[in-house]
């Protein structure tokens, strides 16, 4: 497969699923919604605690919640959905490889959960009168879409690695509030056990919300938004290995199609 | 007496096997991340977040989202119970049977009500473990028979939502949204006293806004006997629900009757 062709099946994939995923009542509206339940309560808990800075803290985090929240659950499923609906055996049968298939559906995914982050960040300012002015406008535009490719590549992961969980989205659900809390999305990552801190580290979303962090409230987001970066990258190159690995096993086995 | 026994056998059986048939619950590959990791992470996440934001102590949280995560089961199952037979296309062979549908529908909640219980109890036993909280032993009773109230008021809302499972389409979706509303207005994070007026005065009429707080006072030290009216609120609100969504079964199977959409999505 050419580079070109490569990347035409890259953006023609994302864009298709991102108009499916929009248009659907779980992941277009609800996942626009579910954060705001959570950010709605961590508002309300920094309100009444912490004053204006923690509250500040709170509302990019929670804005960032919606892209892990739209990810962690449809990615760990989407290997199924694809065997449910009769369409992963076409899937693997065509000349593209399956991970320039995988990765735009998991990619959309994350690229839904802008909407949940503009809804926060609007829900705090109008609600809460939360005023998120941004320090540094080029590096937050630049850190906003590095940290939702990285968040699909970890969703990408995710699909390849659960496939043989017979209902990986449970799985994937269950991944969706200790990430937010790892990660430190609305709690500093200081105040979590000392062993925590290592598998904060090698996620990708704890450098990407760090680098929003820093380019909205003022700091230096480039180290985070490059280490954010490498990890996608790491993900991609594992997720590419493990789906080469899982598609043998299931030709071999003959299970493609059983769930 | 004839009537009344198959009303039992149905009220029973029909009730153990509509939850039976909830297959896609009663594996551990979905129990498990769903009943068990779940409760436990969300009281990590509200009581690291409590910790951070300096709002109430680890007993407050360990608590509220216990008690509250009932509400998975007892929205979802109870939902399914109706949502996944109409999608199975089971639906119309059951309203078509004189099955009276006081014991078939109720029949499904019972073991709604446990399983919201079982997850309730879980998490409170090993959120109070991992944070260790300490409850006077005279409580654990009291807290135990406190959460079998709160599941069977939630599983009467759930019964509201299976009933509304009859017109909407996206059951997981409206269940999640009510899982959303009890989260933020019962007080199950923030305390009732802190919430603006209108939020706690809407908190007064949902299931878990009571058995929460009665619980969180046992586990103070109070006696069950001083938390009485709040274990009574609690249920007499779970009998309202409960009386609720039978009348809305019962209206929108007729309904469905009328225009003939029990089966159109």
């Amino acid at each position: 497969m050419t580079p070109v062709g490569l990347l035409r099946v890259l953006a023609l994939g994302w864009w298709f699923h991102l108009k499916m995923l929009a248009r659907s009542a779980f992941n277009g509206v609800l996942q626009v919604l579910w954060p705001l339940f959570f950010a709605t309560i961590a508002f309300l808990m920094y309100g009444l605690g912490r004053g204006d800075r923690a509250l500040l803290y709170a509302a990019i985090g929670a804005s960032v919640m919606g892209v892990w929240s739209a990810v962690s659950t449809s990615a760990s499923g989407a290997v199924q959905r694809e065997r449910w609906s009769g369409t992963l055996e076409l899937l693997v049968a065509a000349p593209v490889p399956l991970p320039a298939v995988l990765l735009p559906i998991t990619t959309a995914m994350a690229t839904v959960g802008l909407y949940a982050m503009v809804a926060t960040l609007l829900w705090g300012r109008f609600l809460f009168g939360i005023d998120v002015s941004i320090e540094h406008p080029l590096l937050f535009a630049a850190s906003v879409p590095v940290t939702v490719l990285s968040i699909g590549m970890l969703g990408f992961l995710l699909s390849v690695t659960v496939v043989r969980y017979r209902s990986g989205w449970a799985l994937g659900n269950a991944f969706e509030l200790p990430v937010w809390l790892v990660c430190g999305f609305l709690v500093p990552i200081g105040i979590l056990p000392d062993w925590v801190r290592p598998i904060s580290w090698v996620l990708a979303p704890t450098w990407g919300v760090r680098a929003i962090r820093e380019s909205a409230l003022g700091g230096q987001p480039l180290p985070d938004l490059a280490l954010c970066l490498l990890l996608g990258l790491v993900y991609l190159a594992i997720g590419v290995l493990a789906a080469e690995s899982v598609l043998a096993s299931a030709r071999r086995n003959a299970t493609l199609s059983l769930s | 007496m004839t009537a009344l026994v198959n009303a039992a056998r149905i009220f029973v059986f029909g009730g153990i096997m509509s939850y039976r048939a909830l297959f896609h619950w009663l594996t551990p590959w979905i129990l498990i991340p769903s009943f068990l990791v779940g409760p436990i992470a969300q009281i990590l996440l509200f009581a690291y977040l409590g910790r951070s934001a300096g709002v109430a102590s680890d007993e407050f949280f360990v608590i509220g989202n216990a008690l509250q995560y009932a509400a998975i089961p007892c929205l979802f199952a109870m939902g399914n119970t109706i949502g996944d037979e109409r999608q199975q296309k089971t639906l119309g062979i059951i309203l078509s049977t004189p099955a009276p549908r006081v014991p078939l529908f109720l029949g499904r909640a019972i073991p709604v009500i446990l399983n919201g219980w079982l997850v309730a109890l879980f998490a409170l036993v090993v959120g109070g473990l991992m944070f260790s909280i300490d409850v006077p032993a005279s409580a654990y009773l009291p807290i135990v028979l406190v959460s079998l109230v709160a599941s069977f008021s939630c599983t009467g809302l759930g019964l509201v939502g299976a009933a509304l499972a009859l017109r909407v389409r996206e059951t997981a979706v409206l269940a999640n949204v009510i899982f959303g509303v009890l989260l933020v207005f019962c007080g199950v994070n923030v305390p009732l006293d802190r919430l603006p007026d209108w939020m706690a005065s809407v908190a007064q009429w949902l299931p878990l806004t009571h058995g929460i707080a009665a619980a969180r006072s046992l586990a103070d030290g109070a006696s069950l006997a001083s938390v009485a009216g709040e274990v009574g609120k609690e249920a007499a609100i779970g009998v309202a629900y409960v009386l609720i969504g039978m009348a809305m079964l019962s209206y929108f199977e007729w309904e469905s009757r009328r225009r003939a959409t029990l089966e159109v999505f």
